[in-house]
C-alpha cells in the first residue's frame, strides 16, 4: 500500500491541531484515504502534543507505524519522535529555535532547516504565523500542491478578517518555495487521485448520525473524550432543529434525555466513563420504564480520572453492569468513523424498536481521531418516523402490557385517553406500583416474575435485530484475531501487512458487543483455527464475556492499557509470537 | 403554564376532554399524612385551570410524597431519587405544550437533588416544583433531612441534628427563582391558590409546603405550624419587591410567612432555546433528509 504519514509536534498552544488538521485535510482533498491521530495531554498550555496524518492510496485503519516527515515546533519533538523517522525521511525545524544536524537523527533521517520564524516577521509579529512557513514546507514534501494547501488554509480561517488570511497565504507559500529550492519532495510523496473525500471524527460522525437518526435532543456534561459530539450539535442546532442542552451534572444529562424521549423525541446523551458511571441509575430507571434512550460512552483510560486524552477499552465491564438489577440493554461497537455514523442510526432504531437504553461504545482513539469517508458512505436520507403516528388503543390502554416480543405499545404525554404512569417502581400492566401495598403477596409475586420476563425477553430480540458479528479476510486462515471496537482498524492493518510477509490471517469482530446472539458467535467461531484476542484493556474484558456468553475459550490474547492506541506493527509481532 | 400550542393534534375539542381528577389507585399515606392537603391542592388547581388531563405530566422522584402522580389521573413519571427535576425539564424541553409539574419531598429536592433544584431556577424553565416538606425522611422510617431543625433527635441523629436547615425560600430567591411562594397543608385553600398560580405562572414556579410527617417528626406537627403560620397576604407584603422577599424568607420562630414571597417575570429557559420557537420538538420534523449541504464541512 503506498502511503506518507507526516507528523508535527510541539507544545500545547502551539496550534499542532490546526497545522495537523491542513495537512489532513489538504491529503483527503486530493483523494487520498487518510487517518489522523490527535495526540495529547490533560493541560491547555505546555506539555507534548502531536497529530500524525498518514496518507494512502488505500484505506488506512490506523495510524499506521512511524512517518515520513516530521516536522518538530520544538527540540522534544525531535528527542520523542526521531526514532519513529522511516529511512529516507525529514525533520522539518527552525535553527532559530534549536539547531539540528543530520548526527542528530537516525540513519538516513536528514533535517531541512526552515526560517519560519524569520519568514512570520516578514509579515506580523505575531510568533503564530511561523506554523504557516512550517506547513508550506511539510506540503512541499508530502507532496501536496500549494494551491490546495491555499484554499484549505483559506476555509480554515472562515470569515476572519482579510489580513490574517492573507498573512497565512504568503508564508505558506514562502516556506514552500524555500523547500522546493533546498530539496524535493519525499519518495513516498502521493498524487491527486481524485474527487475529495470526507473527513470527519468519530465523535462528529456519530452526531451526524444521531441528527440523520432524528435525534431532536441532546444533553451532556462536558467530560473529554465525548465533548466534541456536543461541540458538533451546538454549532448546528440552530439549523438542524436539535435541542442541546448542557446539564449541570451527567446525573441531570441522562435524565433530561429521558424525559424529552417519554415525551416523544428521540434523545441522547454522550459522556465518558466518569459520566457513565454516574448516569448508571438513571439508566437502569430508562430499562425499567422502558423509554429508549442512547447514550455514547466514549471510554478513556481508567481507573477513577485515569488518564483523560488516552484510550482504552476499560469501560465494558461497567457498559454491561450499570444500574442496579437486570434490564435489557444493547451495546455497540463501531470501529471508525462510517461505521459510528451507521452505528449511531442503529442505535436509535433499536433503542425506539425494543424501548430500551442503548449503549454506543466509543473510545479517545475513535472518537477523536479522523477518517476520510466517501460520500457514499453516509446517506443522510434515514427513514424517520414521527413516533405519535402509531396510536394504542384507547380501550383498556396498558402501557406495560404483557406481548410476545416483550414490546409494548407506547404513547405520549399529550395524546388523550392513555394517560399513564411510568414508574422505576416494579408496577403492573398499567404502570400501577407493585412495590408499596402489593409486594410480597402470591399473586403479585407471580406478577413481578412476569413483568421481569417481560422486559428481559427483549434482549432475545436484540440478539437477533442487531448487526452480527463480522469475519474479514481469507476463509480458513490458520489465525483469526478476535477483537472490538476502535480496536479493529489497527488488526486490519495488520492483516495486510502480515499478508504482505506471506502469512494469511482474517479477523472476526463485534460491531455489537451485547447481547449475543450465541448461535450466531459459535458459527462463526466453527471457521476458526488458532484465536488471538485483541483489545485494549487490562483484563481481556471482551474474551471473559464471550467465554460467558458462548463457552468459547480464546487460544490467546494482546492486550494493551498504557493509554496508547494498538499500532499494527505490534499485533503483527504478536501474531508471529503465537503462530 | 402551558403555551398555546397543543401538545399534539387532538379532534375532540379540548373543552371536552376530562381535566385531572383523582385516579383509581388511593394514597398509600399514613392517614393523616400532611401530603393529603396537597394532592388535594394540585388536583384543585389543575381543575381550575381546565388543563386537560392528558396534557398534563406529574413528576417525581422517590419518597413518600414522591408516589403523588399515581393517585391522579395525569400522565407521570414516577423516576428515582432526586432526578424529578432534570426529568421534568427534559419533558418540558421534548414537548413545551405540556404541563408539566414536579413533586417531591425535602430530601429528595433540597438533599440528593439539591444541585438540579438550584440550576433549574436559574434557567427559569417553565414548570412548577411543589415540594412536600416535613422536615424528615419518613420512607427511611425517620432519619434527619436537609431541612431538619437544628438539634433535632431523629434515628440518624440520635443526639441531636448538629447542621443548620437549608431555607428552600432564601435558597429559590437566591438561585433566580422567578415565582417563589410557601404554603401550609392544613390550609388547602391557600395552598390551591398558591399552586394554581404557580402552574399558571410563565417560568419556574416554586412552592414549598410545610406537610407534615405525622409518624416520624413529633417537633414540626399540623399543630406547631398552626400556632406560627401567618399569610403574606393579610401583612402587606409586596411580591415584586425582592428585598422585602428575603427579609421574610429569614423570619424563622414564633411567626412564620406562608404565601407568595416573590414573582417576577422575565423569558423562559423555552423562550430563550431559539429551536424551540419552531413549536413543541415532539411535533417538529427530525432527520436530515435532503441536507447533503450540511456535509461541506467535511470536505
Amino acid at each position: 500500500m503506498n502511503e506518507i504519514a507526516v507528523r508535527v509536534g510541539g507544545q500545547a498552544g502551539d496550534g499542532i491541531a490546526s497545522i495537523g488538521e491542513s495537512v489532513a485535510r489538504s491529503f483527503s482533498r486530493m483523494g487520498l484515504h487518510l487517518f489522523g491521530l490527535n495526540a495529547y495531554q490533560s493541560v491547555i498550555r505546555g506539555g507534548h502534543v502531536w497529530f500524525q496524518a498518514r496518507a494512502s492510496e488505500g484505506r488506512p485503519y490506523s495510524p499506521g507505524d512511524g512517518a515520513d516527515i516530521l516536522y518538530a515546533l520544538d527540540r522534544a519533538t525531535v528527542d520523542i519522535h526521531s526514532a519513529g523517522i522511516r529511512p529516507g525521511g525529514t525533520v522539518i525545524h527552525d535553527p532559530e529555535k534549536f539547531p539540528l544536524t543530520a548526527a542528530d537523527l537516525p540513519a538516513g533521517v536528514r533535517p531541512l532547516a526552515v526560517p519560519t520564524l524569520e519568514i512570520a516577521r516578514k509579515y506580523t509579529s505575531q510568533s503564530i504565523l511561523q506554523n504557516a512557513a512550517g506547513v508550506g514546507a511539510t506540503a512541499f514534501l508530502a507532496g501536496i500542491p500549494l494551491d490546495l494547501l491555499h484554499g484549505v488554509l483559506t476555509d480554515s480561517f472562515g470569515r476572519k478578517a482579510g489580513d490574517v488570511v492573507d498573512w497565512n497565504l504568503g508564508a505558506s507559500a514562502d516556506g514552500y518555495h524555500l523547500a522546493e529550492k533546498l530539496t524535493h519532495p519525499h519518495d513516498h510523496a502521493l498524487s491527486k487521485r481524485g474527487n475529495a473525500k470526507l473527513l470527519m471524527t468519530g465523535n462528529q460522525a456519530i452526531a451526524l448520525g444521531a441528527a440523520a437518526a432524528g435525534c431532536k435532543f441532546l444533553a451532556q456534561y462536558p467530560m473529554t473524550p465525548a465533548s466534541t459530539v456536543m461541540h458538533w450539535m451546538a454549532a448546528h442546532s440552530h439549523s438542524i432543529g436539535v435541542v442541546v442542552k448542557q446539564a449541570e451534572d451527567e446525573l441531570a444529562a441522562i435524565h433530561m434525555a429521558i424525559g424529552a424521549s417519554f415525551s416523544g423525541v428521540r434523545a441522547m446523551t454522550a459522556t465518558s466513563g466518569g459520566g457513565f458511571a454516574l448516569m448508571t441509575e438513571g439508566l437502569g430507571m430508562a430499562g425499567m420504564t422502558e423509554t429508549p434512550v442512547v447514550v455514547v460512552e466514549a471510554q478513556r483510560a481508567g481507573p477513577s480520572t485515569g488518564l483523560p486524552t488516552k484510550t482504552e477499552q476499560g469501560d465494558l465491564n461497567q457498559m454491561l453492569g450499570a444500574g442496579q438489577g437486570e434490564f435489557p440493554r444493547a451495546i455497540l461497537a463501531p470501529s471508525n468513523p462510517a461505521e459510528a455514523y451507521r452505528a449511531t442510526i442503529n442505535a436509535f432504531d433499536l433503542a425506539e424498536r425494543w424501548q430500551t437504553p442503548v449503549l454506543l461504545a466509543s473510545d479517545f482513539h475513535l472518537s477523536e481521531s479522523m477518517m476520510t469517508v466517501d460520500r457514499e458512505e453516509i446517506d443522510l436520507n434515514v427513514p424517520v418516523e414521527s413516533l405519535f403516528t402509531v396510536t394504542p388503543n384507547g380501550h383498556d390502554y396498558r402501557r406495560f402490557q404483557y406481548t410476545e416480543s416483550g414490546v409494548s405499545p407506547r404513547a405520549f404525554p399529550g395524546q388523550p385517553g392513555l394517560n399513564y404512569i411510568a414508574g422505576s417502581d416494579e408496577h403492573d400492566e398499567r404502570g400501577h406500583l407493585i412495590s408499596d401495598t402489593r409486594a410480597g403477596i402470591p399473586l403479585w409475586i407471580s406478577e413481578r416474575q412476569r413483568m421481569m420476563d417481560k422486559r428481559m425477553k427483549k434482549l432475545r430480540g436484540i440478539a437477533k435485530d442487531a448487526p452480527p458479528p463480522v469475519f474479514e479476510g481469507p476463509a480458513g486462515a490458520p489465525l483469526t484475531f478476535v477483537t472490538w471496537g476502535s480496536t479493529v482498524g489497527a488488526v486490519r492493518d495488520a492483516v495486510v501487512l502480515l499478508k504482505e510477509r506471506g502469512k494469511a490471517t482474517n479477523l472476526l469482530h463485534f460491531p455489537t458487543v451485547y447481547p449475543l446472539d450465541a448461535d450466531a458467535v459459535r458459527a462463526a467461531f466453527a471457521r476458526t483455527k488458532h484465536t488471538l484476542l485483541v483489545e485494549a484493556n487490562y483484563s481481556g474484558q471482551f474474551g471473559r464475556l464471550l467465554r460467558a456468553e458462548t463457552g468459547i475459550y480464546l487460544s490467546d490474547h494482546f492486550l494493551k492499557y498504557d493509554g496508547e492506541p494498538f499500532f499494527p506493527h505490534e499485533i503483527v509481532a504478536r501474531a508471529l509470537e503465537v503462530s | 403554564m402551558a403555551d398555546s400550542t397543543a401538545a399534539t393534534p387532538t379532534t375532540t375539542p379540548l373543552t371536552q376532554l376530562p381535566v385531572v381528577g383523582k385516579s383509581d389507585v388511593k394514597p398509600t399515606w399514613c392517614p393523616g399524612c400532611g401530603d393529603f392537603g396537597v394532592v388535594a391542592a394540585v388536583e384543585s388547581s389543575l381543575k381550575r385551570l381546565k388543563i386537560p388531563s392528558h396534557n398534563v405530566v406529574i413528576v417525581s422522584g422517590i419518597g413518600c410524597s414522591s408516589n403523588l402522580p399515581h393517585f391522579l389521573s395525569s400522565y407521570g413519571f414516577h423516576g428515582i431519587h432526586g432526578r424529578a427535576i432534570p426529568l421534568a425539564e427534559g419533558i418540558r424541553w421534548g414537548n413545551h405544550g405540556l404541563t408539566v409539574i414536579a413533586t417531591g419531598g425535602d430530601g429528595d429536592g433540597f438533599g440528593i437533588g439539591a444541585g438540579h433544584f438550584i440550576h433549574a431556577m436559574r434557567r427559569n424553565v417553565d414548570l412548577t416544583y411543589v415540594t412536600m416538606d416535613n422536615q424528615i425522611y419518613g420512607l427511611t422510617t425517620g432519619q434527619a433531612s436537609p431541612t431538619s431543625t437544628m438539634g433535632q433527635k431523629t434515628k440518624s441523629t440520635p443526639t441531636g441534628v448538629i447542621e443548620s436547615p437549608i431555607d428552600p425560600i432564601a435558597l429559590a430567591l437566591a438561585s433566580g427563582a422567578t415565582y417563589v411562594a410557601r404554603g401550609f397543608s392544613g390550609d388547602v385553600k391557600h395552598l390551591t391558590d398558591l399552586v394554581a398560580n404557580g402552574i399558571a405562572h410563565k417560568g419556574f414556579a416554586f412552592v414549598d409546603v410545610f406537610s407534615p410527617c405525622v409518624t416520624y417528626n413529633k417537633l414540626n406537627t399540623f399543630d406547631f405550624f398552626r400556632q406560627r403560620v401567618y399569610k403574606l397576604e393579610s401583612a402587606g407584603h409586596n411580591p415584586s419587591d425582592i428585598v422585602a422577599a428575603w427579609q421574610r424568607s429569614l423570619e424563622w420562630g414564633d411567626k412564620i410567612p406562608i404565601g407568595l414571597f416573590y414573582s417576577v417575570e422575565r423569558p423562559t429557559y423555552e423562550d430563550l432555546e431559539e429551536v424551540l420557537a419552531a413549536g413543541p420538538l415532539a411535533t417538529q420534523p427530525a432527520g436530515l433528509k435532503g441536507r447533503e449541504s450540511l456535509l461541506d464541512e467535511f470536505v
